[in-house]
């Protein structure tokens, strides 16, 4: 309906015939939206569009938040993972680490309530961002199965376990308890959560036992124990003892910022002047940069925050953009590095051909972020299909929505022919290789709440794509000198195959005895490997290569039949 | 021994003392193309200006190497047990050499190319003979031949009736009698039939010789022969198109770029064409086609890089009036007119009116 038609009919049915206004009626139905419809319509926002999914994305989110919190206690992550069949497409999930625990109060608000978290403030590189994941698997599983979901926590050996079931007041968003107890419990710190859900199990593809692999591969320093619905225990063991360069926390940098947020910080804050304010809440701003962001505005440096209003914060925005602010501090990211990314790559992949490469770090929008790549080449990779990409972001593999993702368009986008790809106008290349790209951010920008495809910012295009060049370079003198040797090779067997009839003929054209006819034999193999040089081997052997390893998450897929992405297997 | 076996030794000796020195062996042959030909009016055939291709030995030369040499030594067996073998046959007979052996006859007759520019000698000489027909021949002429046992024979070409004598692979040991007035070479089997069903050469006076496309070796020492013995002119009357022109025509009068190291035995230069020329098609208003993608290539190919249209003005001109017609005519389209028009009145004009002749 446009605004015209919308206004003839108020006009219509308004005053004229005596009546109420209509807004009173709209007004009628005009209430809260509960979290529970909200989830209900937007389900695919979150990861739970299908059984299959929502079976991987708890898993996910509970991992991920024990990851989060083990580095952040700087402890060695050592994760379980359970998932039991209880029949009739219902399964119940165990989790439990030695992370830290929570404190008792907080609790309720952690797996109950959504949009409660402790990183959505922080300008930090995590795992989790949002505070939405493991409450929202709570709520998936109330609404399928009507359970709560049980959790216990342990903070220190000195304290006692806190064991609570908890429901979600979907109307209110509020955690109710439905009951709470202390318990014994032999761990000295760590949380357990279960959870019942509806679901669906998959061994191979967009599977749990995919992303609990990948997960491995690019978090050598943790150990994760899991067991599948068919009673299979799979041990990932921790592959090194060093826990990954703590990512440090950063003030915002005022690039990023949006005027919805600057006034919302501006209202919150308690400095006494806009100078100091813009010192305190950013990073890279100096008094000098301050005063020049508050004259450009044309307001005054000791005007107050708090009564700054919009036409002001506006003005604010637009001087920020006019002013030079050298880029955020980039050491805040932790990449996985490029022995370690090749190590876990050639653990997966059994290839003659393995380089990783970690870019620098860089700024989209007043983020810093980071991007590695790697390439895995040759080996038993098929050689007609595309190539397998392996997404990451923040260590955590990304499964689904690989054709909205940044990472697949940038390697659409990069010229592969010349790497020793084969590969059609901007698309992905084909050739026997898998190609891994991971994103380090203070602030990963996902397309969704799902956090399945990272959104398309020029710099991460740009910084994606240099990556992936630099690699493809490496792997341009592999395949060149591969090349060469197999031509070189075809070459030899071909001048052997033939040397002998030279041999042979000149024997009869000039009657010559059978001696001679062997000194014109070894003399041609002498002139022809005099002019063709020595052979130089060029594979290389891959010695980590763990075959029961890479076997898991890739058998054939035993049915399909839910409402899947086609066409988006990893 | 034969000139021919000692040369072929020769080369197998140059190679072998070569290999023996630890260098690497090179077969040297002149290169058989429209680009290494020259042509004058004056010698009357393509001669090879003496471009040399050198085969070194290496990876990408080593199976054409050996089976160069295999087929020489073919060749010397041949002419020592004073046998012949068809182009064919020794496709078969590389059958037997193992991994060395030729997939498909092209590529031993591009060999045997190869041996006969290599040598200088035509493959007739090294005991290789073609398969294909000579080409035939109805009118007044008499060619003395000998039967299997030596004996002299006489062969009427009057004598034929409906049909016509066959050209021999070989020619080299005929003799002839005529008093014809001229010998008339024709492009198709069809139009020769009409010119001896009518008994075209009774009212002309001549020799009729149907060509059947590109004239064979055989056909073409024939003519030539026959022309020089008895001094009389050769005329050709093929399809009014590039193929008529460049390939049947050209290739007659003077050889063709890639058998130039025997153009010399092999050409007519005496041959003069009377149609169907581009100007008969106007004067004529012949039914027409079109020209093809490959007619109008061939035609440009001619201008640009054929030495025989390049000498001769006349030619140059009269491709570029087929260009720009953009259509050809066939010899049959005489038709048009009734059936023996070609006969009572194309021929006795086009031999009236030598100005219409192209060289």
């Amino acid at each position: 309906m446009s605004d015209e038609s919308q206004t003839t009919l108020k006009q219509g049915s308004g005053e004229k015939e005596g009546k109420k206004p209509i807004a009173y009626a709209l007004a009628e139905k005009q209430r809260d939206i509960s979290v529970a419809e909200f989830f209900e319509k937007n389900r695919h926002l979150l990861g739970f569009d299908n059984k299959k999914k929502a079976l991987l994305t708890t898993v996910k989110e509970a991992v991920d938040n024990s990851l989060d919190a083990c580095e952040e206690a700087e402890i060695l992550p050592e994760i379980s993972i359970e998932i039991i069949d209880m029949k009739n497409d219902r399964f119940r999930i165990i989790i439990e680490d030695n992370g830290p625990g929570i404190i008792k109060k907080n609790i309720p608000n952690i797996f109950a309530k959504l949009l409660f978290g402790s990183k959505f403030h922080t300008m930090k590189q995590s795992r989790g961002q949002q505070g939405i994941g493991i409450s929202a698997a709570a709520l998936y599983g109330q609404l399928t199965t009507g359970k709560p979901i049980k959790i216990i926590s342990k903070i220190s050996p000195n304290d006692p376990a806190h064991y609570c079931e908890l429901h979600i007041n979907t109307q209110k968003n509020k955690p109710e308890i439905l009951s709470e107890e202390v318990k014994e419990w032999k761990k000295d710190h760590g949380t357990r959560i279960e959870l019942d859900l509806e679901a669906n199990y998959q061994q191979a593809g967009q599977s749990v036992d995919t992303y609990l692999k990948q997960t491995a591969i690019v978090n050598p320093h943790c150990t994760i124990i899991y067991t599948n619905p068919k009673a299979e225990q799979l041990i990932f063991a921790r592959a090194t003892d060093m826990l990954p360069k703590e990512p440090k926390e950063i003030k915002p940098h005022p690039y990023g910022v949006e005027i919805g947020m600057l006034m919302k910080m501006m209202r919150w804050s308690d400095s006494k002047s806009l100078q100091a304010f813009f010192m305190k809440e950013f990073s890279r701003v100096s008094s000098g940069v301050a005063k020049e962001i508050c004259s450009k505005a044309g307001i005054l440096p000791t005007f107050k925050p708090i009564e700054v209003n919009r036409d002001q914060a506006e003005r604010l925005i637009k001087a920020i953009r006019e002013t030079k602010i050298i880029a955020p501090p980039t050491d805040c990211v932790s990449p996985i590095g490029e022995e370690l990314l090749q190590k876990g790559l050639k653990k997966e992949i059994n290839a003659e051909f393995y380089c990783a490469v970690s870019r620098s770090p860089s700024v989209y929008r007043g983020n810093p972020f980071q991007v590695e790549a790697a390439i895995a080449y040759g080996g038993e990779l098929p050689a007609d299909k595309p190539v397998r990409i392996m997404r990451f972001a923040n260590r955590v593999p990304l499964l689904y929505q690989q054709g909205a993702c940044v990472i697949t368009e940038s390697i659409s986008g990069t010229q592969w022919r010349g790497y020793g790809l084969s590969q059609s106008q901007n698309s992905i290349p084909v050739g026997p290789a898998v190609i891994v790209v991971h994103l380090a951010s203070v602030w990963a920008p996902f397309t969704s709440e799902a956090k399945e495809a990272i959104a398309h910012y020029p710099e991460i295009v740009k910084e994606v794509k240099l990556a992936l060049q630099e690699c493809g370079r490496k792997l341009a003198q592999y395949t060149h000198k591969k090349r060469k040797y197999t031509d070189e090779l075809k070459k030899r067997s071909y001048i052997e195959k033939y040397m002998p009839f030279i041999g042979e003929a000149l024997k009869d054209l000039l009657d010559l005895k059978k001696s001679e006819q062997e000194t014109i034999e070894n003399m041609l193999k002498e002139i022809l490997e005099h002019k063709r040089g020595k052979l130089e081997k060029v594979e290389m052997k891959n010695e980590e290569y763990d075959e029961e390893f890479a076997k898991i998450g890739s058998e054939e897929p035993e049915d399909s039949g839910d409402e899947e992405e086609k066409g988006e297997d990893l | 021994m034969t000139e021919v076996i000692k040369h072929m030794k020769g080369i197998a000796n140059d190679i072998y003392q070569k290999i023996i020195k630890k260098k690497v062996p090179s077969l040297d042959m002149p290169i058989r193309s429209l680009q290494n030909v020259n042509y004058d009016s004056k010698i009357g055939y393509f001669e090879l200006k003496g471009k040399i291709l050198s085969r070194t030995l290496g990876a990408a030369t080593i199976k054409t190497f050996a089976q160069t040499l295999l087929m020489m030594n073919e060749s010397k067996k041949i002419v020592e047990t004073n046998d012949i073998a068809t182009k064919r046959e020794i496709y078969y007979v590389s059958k037997n050499w193992g991994e060395a052996m030729f997939r498909e006859q092209p590529e031993s007759d591009t060999v045997m190319d190869d041996i006969e520019a290599m040598l200088g000698f035509n493959r007739e000489q090294l005991g290789f003979i073609p398969e294909e027909k000579g080409g035939d021949v109805a009118g007044r002429l008499v060619v003395i031949d000998q039967d299997e046992e030596g004996k002299t024979i006489k062969i009427d070409c009057t004598k034929f009736g409906s049909g016509a004598y066959s050209v021999p692979t070989s020619v080299e040991g005929l003799k002839f009698e005529t008093n014809a007035k001229f010998i008339l070479a024709i492009e198709t089997a069809g139009m020769f039939q009409r010119l001896v069903k009518h008994g075209y050469w009774k009212k002309a006076d001549c020799i009729l010789i149907s060509m059947g496309g590109v004239p064979t070796r055989a056909c073409r020492r024939f003519i030539r022969r026959l022309s020089d013995d008895k001094k009389i002119p050769v005329y050709v009357f093929t399809d009014g198109d590039p193929y008529g022109f460049l390939n049947i025509y050209r290739t007659l009068k003077v050889g063709s770029g890639n058998a130039a190291h025997i153009n010399k035995y092999f050409c007519v230069p005496q041959a003069k064409f009377i149609g169907v020329t581009p100007q008969d098609i106007i004067d004529y208003k012949l039914p027409t086609h079109p020209l093809k993608d490959v007619d109008i290539k061939r035609i440009k190919d001619g201008l640009k890089n054929d030495p025989f249209v390049q000498e001769h003005q006349d030619w140059d001109k009269a491709l570029k009036l087929m260009l720009k017609l953009g259509k050809r005519a066939e010899q049959q389209a005489f038709a048009k007119y009734n059936l023996n028009y070609v006969i009572d009145n194309y021929l006795p004009q086009k031999l009236k009116n030598t100005k219409s002749w192209l060289t």
